[in-house]
């Protein structure tokens, strides 16, 4: 560990802002000690793997060493000596009719989110679920997945998970649970139930909320409460097209990322980008307003870098300039924003009906009615945005119904409380004091998916059924119902909320497909019960079901006006995690380990400041600092993050677990104890002090850098009408040493199109998924070790304070002539007659000369055993068509090569060949943009073979005539020409 | 100075010297013939099952189709063992009280299933798949041997990767017309190679051996 370098984060950040203002300036740059140039930079770039042998702590001496290595070469033979073991064959006893061993089954169903479900079909062998994808027939998610949904098939299968019935500590069971539940239930009826609450998240399922409602028609005196910390209450649903919009202003929106319906508006947004043949020149065009950095702001055309308070002065002006009828609203904007809102106003008003304004889920309800008081003068109603009734069951003010509760439970009116799938004893408000009116409820009742910090703490905690193996129905973005069907059997006596409330009401143990069967029973539409349930799993969606458009709401003008903050004044600014939410997967270990889009940082939150403020503050990277914000303390270390607004700090929820497991518990540092009822997403007034202790992060940022080759190319629309050729240094094709190969059959190859990657990483966790792709902790991903064969690296483009950002998917570029195969010393490395670059793991030796070799660096080596073999409840979790590999392989991506292998293997018992788009890898796949398309380039009018046609096609580091069969296209920005102009 | 050595040493450094050699080629040769041989492979052991299914009686005497009981031979990499329930379907009403069948009625009375002991064990990353090489026209005897014949079921192949590759090379050497596959006794013509040519050709038979063929 001591000899690890440490790349120092002493910058001088002026050095760095003269060093990117100047010519001389790297055109991208993926981080501040790249641009910097230090010395322990170097060294660690240099070096692939960073200290290789530093692991061991004390310095072995040299006759130790070749006992050691004699020892172990001896031995080394020998390992391979077993007989292979005895294995058995264990047939059913009744066979289902509909299953052939040695397939595997799809079933539709969908994630329950705040917002909107994810509509997904799971992939299920033998029983087992293995892998999450989106359900093309969902509206919600048009075939793909994002990273949270996809990775959510892990906590499936977390040995972590809540397995048992607790009561006040100690293992119990559900016998004894209804057996003393029976008592209190009555005696809450004979008093019509006063003193019993209910706690539960916002209500998106049909079924759920008319059990609430029967609940509380039986016990009138009951009442029921609902929290979740990051869903903004709303009277109304909007709903937004991006598809037909062609002039997009965000009010500090992140649709693309995270909020209700991500994936609808990322594939719409995205499909209003593509230039392809016959449809160029017609761009849509994004402004973004932010003040922390999300990868909406990363797709800006124009990026208005401001505080998220200055947000609703923007707003205001901008409504002021296509002459809405809005009221005034937060800080006044100053002359620049003044004037942007100017140009940005008359852009929207040149696109009536076919503009777009969003407003952020976390900005206050005054800008929302600003965005909706625009759309309304722009004509955008009906087109571009529609308004309908809320999605949940009696959407109400959250804040106020845990405020209400936590004064009752103070006020002693409490003696029952049944917490269904909430925390909020670890992410209520931090003025609220949840914790304390808890202990004074007498009856505590928690119905978690993981022993949680409000678990820990209940008289009764009793595990939740996980979404994957519970009946039930929830609502997509728009309202669509899916009914949700198991894909197994609870692994840990899990229950669900519907099974919960039916005791309660009836004291009978119904099943939860029973309530939900019953209540659909009742819907219209469903005479033929057996043929609609049927179709309704089947497809995953229930036809009819999205909420019917109505006319636009009378949007109250609360305008409470944000208290100016003075000169000087750092807003603090509340975001979910962008891998893993609110701490509802802080256990999850691919996303704990998913390299965040904008830093690239994993197993961590920081504290986001812009450069200029850092300096100001005289603090630097990693720098642990004390966060006061009205009276309360937190602390955490600095991370310093170009394009972040100035005079503010972002943090992130979701991490300084106590009860979230062995993943979760004690990464990052807990921000809810910072975040109060008034300010729950920002607020002004953060006090920053310099605690002089430092902390280690584990980024990836500077492994595998492209050291000052330009990855990215990047051109505007103007450029691209005018000439759309990119610039391209391959080399004649001769000028190579490589024999020729043939590709007479297939010839498969990846086209990604960078002017669609939103970097939102759902195809890093679908690969990390398909092929069984180990994590390897924090300490290992700071040794630059962590094994995503799918890496999305973000470069920096630009000046220090607001530099653009771009996204980059980088898998296996499968060289036509790869440096990687000529060098392995026992043939592990070899080229298939399609052109893919295999790798053979049971001939691999581990010698790590093709990754040395490799100049894309994507090739990743297995230095520990990192996969888990031996915990069980993982073995369900693993793809049985690709290997689980061992200590001291190489691995790298294989363009799913048992997709491929499968669709050759079908297509040939029908005697054909196989179909452009019937081999889908698992990151195409997921790509809510559709950024990333696989093909046969052999077959000239595959997708493929015609994207790479585009003149914008160009492959990574071409110079070096491996001949990438992975291209890219470049990267085509719409700038308003006016404002390029100004500026 | 008396010579330190005697005479006779001249001949024990020589048989030494060649002892040494032979010592390491027999080693070598028993280590081989170890491993490729049925201790290692177990060709031709009859592995303990929980009942003792005999496919000769089956096959031949009673005249049952592979796909009766292997039902998704032909479309699946597995071919499929056959649920307690396909057993039962005879073996309610014929030895419907033999003592041999008893873990068969124990199955299907407690529903936990029968476990046999695999016979055919690729190691795991290896993936086989039986439906493409029943559909290009491998008879299940190519590989399985005449398993019609057998009182109890062994593996007449070591299913070691070079006798894989032999006819991954050479498909033309055992490659049958695809209404052969299940006929047991089929026995290649004389021109087999010819004939086989011909089939290769007629059914696209591709001489796969890229690695990713059989290994993820």
């Amino acid at each position: 560990m001591s000899s690890l370098v440490q790349i120092s984060k002493k910058l001088d950040l002026d050095a760095i802002r003269r060093r990117l203002d100047s010519s001389s300036a790297p055109a991208f740059w993926n981080s501040l000690e790249q641009v910097a140039g230090t010395d322990d930079f170097r060294q660690y770039v240099e070096d692939e793997f960073p200290e290789r042998a530093m692991d061991w702590a004390d310095p072995a001496k040299r006759r130790t060493f070749l006992k050691l290595m004699g020892a172990s070469l001896a031995l080394a033979g020998l390992t391979a000596c077993t007989k292979q073991p005895p294995e058995a064959i264990v047939p059913y006893v009744r066979q289902p009719e509909e299953f052939v061993p040695g397939k595997p089954l799809y079933y539709a169903t969908a994630m329950p989110a705040p917002g909107g479900a994810n509509g997904i079909l799971v992939e299920s062998h033998l029983g087992r679920p293995t892998k999450i994808e989106g359900n093309p027939n969902h509206p919600g998610s048009l075939g793909a997945a994002d990273a949270r949904t996809l990775a959510s098939l892990l906590d499936l299968y977390d040995p972590d998970r809540s397995q048992s019935v607790m009561r006040n500590g100690a293992f119990s069971s559900w016998v004894n649970f209804t057996a003393e539940l029976s008592p209190v239930r009555d005696a809450h009826f004979e008093r019509a139930g006063a003193g019993l609450r209910l706690l539960t998240k916002p209500i998106l399922s049909p079924t759920l909320g008319r059990q609430m409602q029967q609940v509380l028609a039986a016990l009138p005196q009951a009442k029921w409460h609902q929290w979740d910390p990051v869903r903004r209450p709303t009277s109304f649903n909007t709903i937004h097209h991006f598809e037909s919009a062609e002039v997009i202003v965000s009010l500090d929106s992140d649709f693309l990322a995270c909020g209700p319906g991500n994936n609808r508006h990322a594939h719409e947004f995205a499909n209003k980008r593509r230039l392809i043949e016959g449809r160029s020149g017609t761009m849509n065009r994004l402004y973004v307003a932010e003040g922390t950095v999300t990868i909406t702001g990363g797709m800006a055309d124009h990026r208005l870098r401001m505080k998220a308070a200055e947000v609703a002065g923007f707003a205001a002006e901008l409504a002021r300039v296509v002459g809405a009828n809005a009221p005034d609203a937060g800080l006044p904007a100053n002359d620049s924003t003044r004037r942007m809102a100017g140009l940005i106003g008359k852009d929207l008003q040149s696109h009536r009906g076919t503009s777009l304004v969003i407003a952020g889920e976390y900005q206050p309800a005054s800008v929302h009615a600003l965005a909706h008081a625009i759309n309304q003068a722009l004509g955008n109603v009906g087109k571009t945005v529609d308004y309908s009734a809320p999605l949940e069951f009696q959407a109400g003010d959250t804040v106020d119904s845990l405020r209400q509760l936590v004064a009752d439970m103070n006020s002693g009116q409490v003696e029952t409380l049944i917490v269904v799938g909430c925390n909020p004893v670890y992410d209520g408000p931090a003025d609220f004091g949840f914790l304390d009116a808890y202990k004074k409820v007498k009856l505590r009742i928690h119905l978690g998916v993981y022993n949680d910090e409000t678990g820990a703490i209940s008289n009764w905690h009793l595990p939740e059924a996980h979404y994957l193996e519970s009946w039930s129905d929830t609502r997509a973005y728009d309202g669509t119902v899916t009914i949700q069907q198991p894909l197994i059997e609870p692994l840990y006596g899990g229950r669900t909320a519907h099974e919960l409330l039916e005791l309660l009401l009836t004291k009978a143990e119904r099943s939860a497909r029973d309530v939900v069967q019953e209540y659909w029973r009742g819907q219209p539409g469903t005479s033929d019960f057996n043929a609609f349930w049927q179709h309704a799993l089947h497809d995953g969606v229930v036809p009819n079901t999205a909420l019917p458009a109505g006319t636009a709401p009378s949007f109250s003008s609360a305008a409470t006006t944000a208290a100016a903050p003075g000169p000087g004044a750092i807003e603090i600014m509340f975001r979910p995690d962008p891998a893993i939410w609110d701490g509802t997967f802080s256990n999850n270990a691919w996303l704990q380990e998913m390299s965040k889009p904008q830093n690239k940082m994993t197993w961590d939150n920081a504290i986001w400041i812009s450069p200029a403020t850092a300096s100001r503050l005289g603090l630097t990277s990693e720098d642990e600092v004390e966060l006061t914000y009205r009276g309360r303390r937190a602390r955490g270390p600095i991370w310093i993050t170009p394009g972040h607004a100035d005079d503010a700090v972002t943090v992130h929820l979701g991490f300084g677990r106590v009860n979230a497991g062995h993943n979760g518990n004690g990464v990052g540092f807990n921000v809810y104890g910072l975040r109060t009822s008034d300010a729950l997403w920002q607020g002004p007034g953060v006090e920053l002090r310099k605690t002089g202790g430092k902390h280690g992060f584990a980024t990836t940022q500077y492994t595998y850098t492209m050291e000052g080759r330009d990855p990215v190319k990047l051109m505007t629309l103007a450029e691209y009408t005018s000439k759309p050729e990119v610039e391209r240094e391959a080399p004649p094709r001769e000028m190579t040493l490589y024999p020729e190969y043939k590709y007479d059959g297939y010839k498969w190859g990846m086209a990604i199109d960078l002017n669609s990657c939103v970097g939102c990483q759902a195809c890093t966790m679908a690969c990390q998924s398909e092929n069984n792709i180990p994590v390897v902790g924090k300490d290992q991903v700071s040794r630059g070790r962590h094994m995503n064969w799918l890496h999305v690296d973000r470069y920096y483009h630009g000046k220090l304070d607001d530099p653009e950002l771009f996204f980059q998917p980088r898998p296996c570029m499968h060289c036509e002539t790869a440096p990687c195969e000529l060098v392995c010393p026992v043939g592990a490395t070899v080229h298939s007659g399609d052109g893919l670059n295999q790798m053979v793991y049971n001939r691999c030796v581990g010698t790590r000369y093709c990754s040395n070799n490799c100049p894309y660096k994507v090739r990743r080596f297995n230095f520990y055993l990192y996969s888990d073999w031996y915990t069980k409840s993982l073995y369900g979790l693993r793809n049985p068509d690709v290997t689980v590999r061992s200590r001291g392989v190489m691995e790298k991506c294989t363009y799913c090569v048992q997709r491929i292998a499968e669709a050759k293997i079908e297509s040939e018992k029908e005697d054909r060949k196989i179909r452009d788009g019937e081999v889908v890898t698992a990151c195409a796949q997921a790509c809510p943009t559709q950024a990333i398309v696989f093909g046969d380039l052999n077959d000239p009018n595959s997708k493929v073979a015609l994207l790479k046609k585009q003149p914008r096609d160009y492959g990574l580091l071409e110079d070096l005539n491996t001949r990438p069969r992975t291209t890219y296209q470049a990267r085509v920005r719409n700038p308003n020409p006016e404002i390029d102009r100004g500026a | 100075m008396a010579q330190i050595f005697p005479r006779s040493a001249n001949s024990l450094a020589k048989v030494s010297v060649v002892g040494t050699v032979l010592l390491a080629g027999g080693l070598l040769a028993t280590a081989y013939s170890i491993d490729r041989g049925h201790f290692n492979t177990n060709v031709g052991v009859a592995l303990d099952q929980p009942v003792p299914f005999s496919h000769k009686h089956h096959v031949s005497d009673d005249g049952i189709d592979c796909r009766y009981c292997h039902t998704s031979v032909e479309v699946s990499a597995f071919a499929g063992i056959p649920a307690t329930e396909t057993c039962m379907s005879c073996h309610a009403q014929i030895w419907a009280n033999a003592e041999l069948l008893e873990p068969v009625r124990a199955s299907f009375r407690s529903g936990r299933s029968i476990a046999w002991t695999r016979i055919h064990d690729l190691p795991d990353y290896v993936y086989f798949n039986h439906s493409i090489h029943v559909n290009k026209g491998i008879g299940c005897s190519t590989c399985h041997g005449r398993i019609d014949l057998m009182p109890l079921t062994f593996k007449v192949n070591t299913l070691n990767m070079n006798w894989c590759v032999e006819c991954h090379r050479e498909p033309e050497k055992y490659v049958r017309p695809r209404d052969q596959v299940f006929n047991m006794a089929y026995q290649p013509p004389p021109d087999q190679r010819d004939r086989g040519l011909k089939l290769v050709a007629e059914y696209k038979i591709q001489r796969l051996t890229d690695c990713q063929t059989c290994h993820r």
